[in-house]
């Protein structure tokens, strides 16, 4: 069993309202040294198998069809655990 | 001329499409479950608003790969007239029928209003009883509407006339005051190159009738209907 984190974030450049609002909220509760934030999302995803490289291959193609927007999106994958 | 209204789970405009095609413009119309997986015997698609898949992980992003969807893919490959209304137009910029992607709004609230649109072509199958810069009034309802596509992609949509409807002022007016949403160039709705495939997030099914208060969305599925009767079906 392999497990991987995915990491997807919005592009260099595309607006995040999201991470807009929440530095405004962050201001408000004082935090004036924030600059910026910006969201993404944080995915796990278990494997069968334990063949790191072919699931790194697989995780990718995941990505790039799915999980990710290449239009808006960048994503990073990790494998983390293997049991 | 046969209409087919695409239903994933979630939609919740389909019924709306449904009622303009088959009770308005009196045509015929099927609803199309997503688990088809065959679009025969059908002259035009509307992939109608809701929320697909409850909008999880993007919106449009799951419906995108729902059984119908290659089938509707293939259609618009052969030519087939395919519009997709909100979240129908997030499935068609998901599935790569058309350019760019949809961010939440810059306000980050679901707006739920009627705005102005700024008719920019009148020569395409969802426009042609239409008038170049004429203002139509269409209710859109949306959280994530804010359209977002590369310097590149804006260039050649600009250059292509493939930018059908703007949001503008009641007189016409595109400026960012005008703009419900952040959409970049106020673009409101979107063609494919060869003109078959329309995405706006206006409702036309909303107001095609008076007793709603306006029919300018009628002109969108007369045009429809023109079209297929004078260029073929």
């Amino acid at each position: 069993m392999l497990k991987a984190n995915i990491y997807v974030t919005l592009k260099n450049g595309v607006l995040d309202p999201q991470g807009e609002a929440v530095k405004k909220s962050l201001k408000v509760l004082d935090y004036g040294q924030v600059e910026e934030v910006r969201i993404g999302k944080f995915i796990e995803v278990w494997l069968e198998g334990d063949d790191r490289e072919s699931a790194l291959k697989e995780l990718e193609e995941m990505s790039d069809k799915l999980l990710a927007n290449p239009v808006i999106e960048d994503y990073r994958v990790e494998i983390v655990e293997v049991n | 001329m046969k209409f087919g209204v695409v239903v994933f789970p979630g939609s919740n405009c389909d019924a709306d499409c449904y009622h303009v095609v088959k009770e308005v413009m009196n045509q015929q119309v099927e609803y199309i479950w997503h688990k088809e997986n065959t679009v025969d015997g059908f002259d035009a698609l509307i992939l109608p608003g809701g929320f697909s898949y409850g909008d999880y992980l993007r919106t449009g992003s799951i419906a995108r790969f729902s059984p119908i969807m290659p089938s509707v893919i293939d259609f618009a490959d052969r030519g087939g007239l395919v519009i997709g209304i909100c979240n129908g137009f997030q499935i068609l910029l998901e599935a790569g029928l058309l350019p760019g992607a949809m961010l939440r709004n810059s306000s980050l609230k679901f707006i739920c209003k009627s705005v102005y649109l700024k008719i920019n072509r009148a020569d395409t199958p969802f426009t042609n009883r239409l008038k170049v810069d004429h203002v139509i009034r269409i209710p859109i309802a949306h959280g994530e509407g804010n359209y977002f596509c590369d310097e590149n992609t804006l260039q050649s949509l600009k250059d292509n006339g493939q930018i059908l409807f703007s949001y503008c002022g009641a007189d016409g007016e595109e400026s960012p005051e005008f703009n419900p949403n952040g959409s970049l160039a106020n673009i409101a709705g979107i063609s494919n190159l060869k003109g078959n495939i329309l995405g706006m997030m206006p409702h036309p099914e909303r107001c095609s009738e008076e007793i709603l208060g306006g029919r300018d969305g009628f002109y969108i599925f007369d045009s429809m209907i023109n079209w297929l009767k004078e260029v073929g079906k």
